[in-house]
């Protein structure tokens, strides 16, 4: 366990104790500070209408609500496009590495065209002009539209972890008269794929939050369920809060995950 | 590590304090909004010189004509409306989804926008009495759906129906064809494009909607029912509570209603194409 290496723990860190409290004095504000916003607001809240859209107790025993059906498949669109976000950066990212005009160019212009254009447009675009003629279903249009706009971003992290990989280990593979594909696999790789794993891991996270815009083309995920219950309720600000808190808890646990195994993976540092 | 840990664990604890404490607030509220409404909305109004007016594009409720003005039924309602108060309009349009919220958080002071009166709705906000009605009809797909013409026949899990979220034809839909697969859009605009690529099988909307879409692309669309399935009345929406205020807007579709200038309106933005080169 790294915390009992940790000396500050074995004595009473007075200054802790001021820190935590300018932390309450600021929390104090904002808290206090929102209070005055809602009240001036006039809005009549009405919270103990929501755990049911949660989940539900009835004659057939229990049962998820409709945000937690759409967290569902929020987390379907989500890990499959994580999965294709990984293969399309590293591939982009080599494809910018290799000596070849042609594939520079192809990954360029992917780059260019996805980091340039709005995220919404693009799912749009697959969805009502490119789906139709593929025979797409929505579920797989939003799938294909979040993995090419994430994986553009996560190309350009693979690339700087790869360049980041000191000369000397190119050269020390290059000496022993190694091929590219095993210097990438077993020296350069391993190495860069710890570097890029902090962005990598907000870029995750983005995923999940653009996930979002796939609501658009109705599919029913969380924030489309929020969407129908909101349309028929009215309890707007109730159910935005309690989603963005399901978002909320989703992404520190993500967060969490990528913190434990960049642990794990310091810890075995030669 | 440890402090950091805390510090994240306090933050959560007091995000959900602050979200849950808000549950104890109506009865504090109730006494704040109540003072507030001794002022009628209508005063205020006045005062300000302006009417703002929240609406959503619908044809031909309210449209952009060519240089980009709002036109439509519902855009000359308003523009009488503020012009018998001797107040100038403002037009604030707005997502049809969020319109509700944007009225009771003060963004205009009445939703002018081809809205019917719903149960749910009225728990929110307050209808005036209503100065016209509107219809939902079906416009479906000949390749998808041809020869239909019973509701039954839609009504089956086989059959994907689109509609714009937050109206009512997307309520009347779970009522009418619970069975049916049905998707929600933001936009009207793509409902009709999802019936166009023929991925739906059809789309529920408000009439004229379903007519013009029929005559205009009469080889893809066709109405499978004679007749509306609904007749729903459509108000003016405000903030609860203000009774003054209800009480002019009220008065004045009896009066309007009464010189026959609501139905004039009606009948020209409904069932004749006179404005059809105004638009873009």
């Amino acid at each position: 366990m790294p915390d009992t290496q940790r000396p500050s723990t074995v004595r009473l860190p007075i200054s802790a104790i001021v820190d935590t409290g300018k932390y309450l004095a600021v929390m104090g504000c904002i808290i206090w500070l929102l209070t005055l916003g809602t009240d001036r607001l006039g809005y009549n809240w009405q919270w103990y209408r929501i755990p049911k859209y949660l989940w539900q107790f009835n004659e057939h025993g229990f049962s998820w609500g409709p945000l937690i059906e759409g967290l569902g498949i929020t987390f379907q669109i989500t890990g499959i496009s994580m999965i294709l976000m990984l293969g399309i950066g590293i591939t982009t990212a080599l494809l910018r590495m290799t000596d070849s005009w042609a594939a520079k160019g192809t990954a360029r212009v992917y780059m260019e065209i996805i980091r340039n254009t709005p995220l919404l447009i693009q799912i749009f675009f697959i969805y009502f002009v490119l789906a139709p003629i593929l025979d797409m279903s929505a579920f797989w249009a939003a799938v294909i539209a979040l993995s090419l706009f994430e994986g553009a971003y996560a190309s350009e992290i693979f690339r700087a972890g790869i360049i980041s990989i000191d000369k000397g280990q190119w050269e020390a593979a290059q000496s022993l008269g190694m091929a590219p594909f095993p210097m990438y696999r077993h020296i350069i790789l391993p190495q860069a794929i710890r570097r890029v794993l902090p962005p990598m891991t907000s870029q995750a996270v983005s995923l999940v939050k653009d996930s979002a815009l796939v609501s658009t083309i109705a599919i029913l995920d969380l924030t489309q369920q929020g969407r129908m219950i909101d349309a028929e309720t009215f309890l707007t600000f109730e159910i935005w809060f309690t989603i963005a808190a399901i978002y909320l808890a989703v992404t520190l646990a993500l967060s969490g995950v990528v913190k434990i195994l960049e642990q794990r993976s310091n810890s075995v540092k030669p | 590590m440890k402090t950091h840990r805390f510090t994240t664990i306090l933050s959560i604890v007091l995000l959900f304090a602050f979200i849950f404490g808000c549950s104890q607030q109506p009865s504090q509220q109730k006494t704040d909004t109540s003072a507030q409404s001794q002022v009628s909305q209508l005063d205020t109004i006045l005062k300000r010189g302006v009417l703002k007016v929240g609406f959503d594009t619908f044809k031909p409720w309210a449209m952009k004509d060519k240089s980009g003005n709002y036109i439509g039924f519902e855009i000359e309602v308003a523009k009488r409306l503020a012009a018998d108060m001797g107040v100038d309009v403002e037009f604030v349009p707005t997502k049809w989804s969020g319109i509700i919220p944007a009225l009771l958080t003060g963004k205009f002071d009445i939703i002018i926008g081809g809205m019917s009166i719903t149960p749910q709705r009225n728990l929110k906000v307050n209808f005036s009495i209503p100065y016209e009605y509107t219809g939902m009809s079906v416009i479906a797909s000949k390749k998808l759906a041809a020869g239909r013409t019973m509701a039954s026949e839609f009504n089956n899990p086989a059959t994907t129906v689109a509609v714009r979220l937050g109206t009512t034809a997307a309520e009347i839909t779970k009522n009418f064809l619970p069975q049916a697969k049905i998707l929600f859009f933001d936009e009207e605009s793509q409902t009709i494009q999802e019936l166009l690529n023929e991925r739906v099988h059809a789309v529920v909307a408000s009439n004229p909607l379903p007519l013009n879409l029929a005559k205009e692309y009469p080889d893809k669309l066709y109405l499978p029912f004679k007749e509306d399935f609904t007749r729903e009345p459509i108000s003016f929406a405000i903030r609860k509570g203000d009774f003054d205020y209800l009480n002019w807007l009220n008065n004045w579709v009896l009066v309007t209603m009464s010189t026959g200038w609501l139905q004039n309106r009606y009948e020209y933005w409904f069932y004749t194409n006179d404005w059809e080169n105004q638009i873009q």
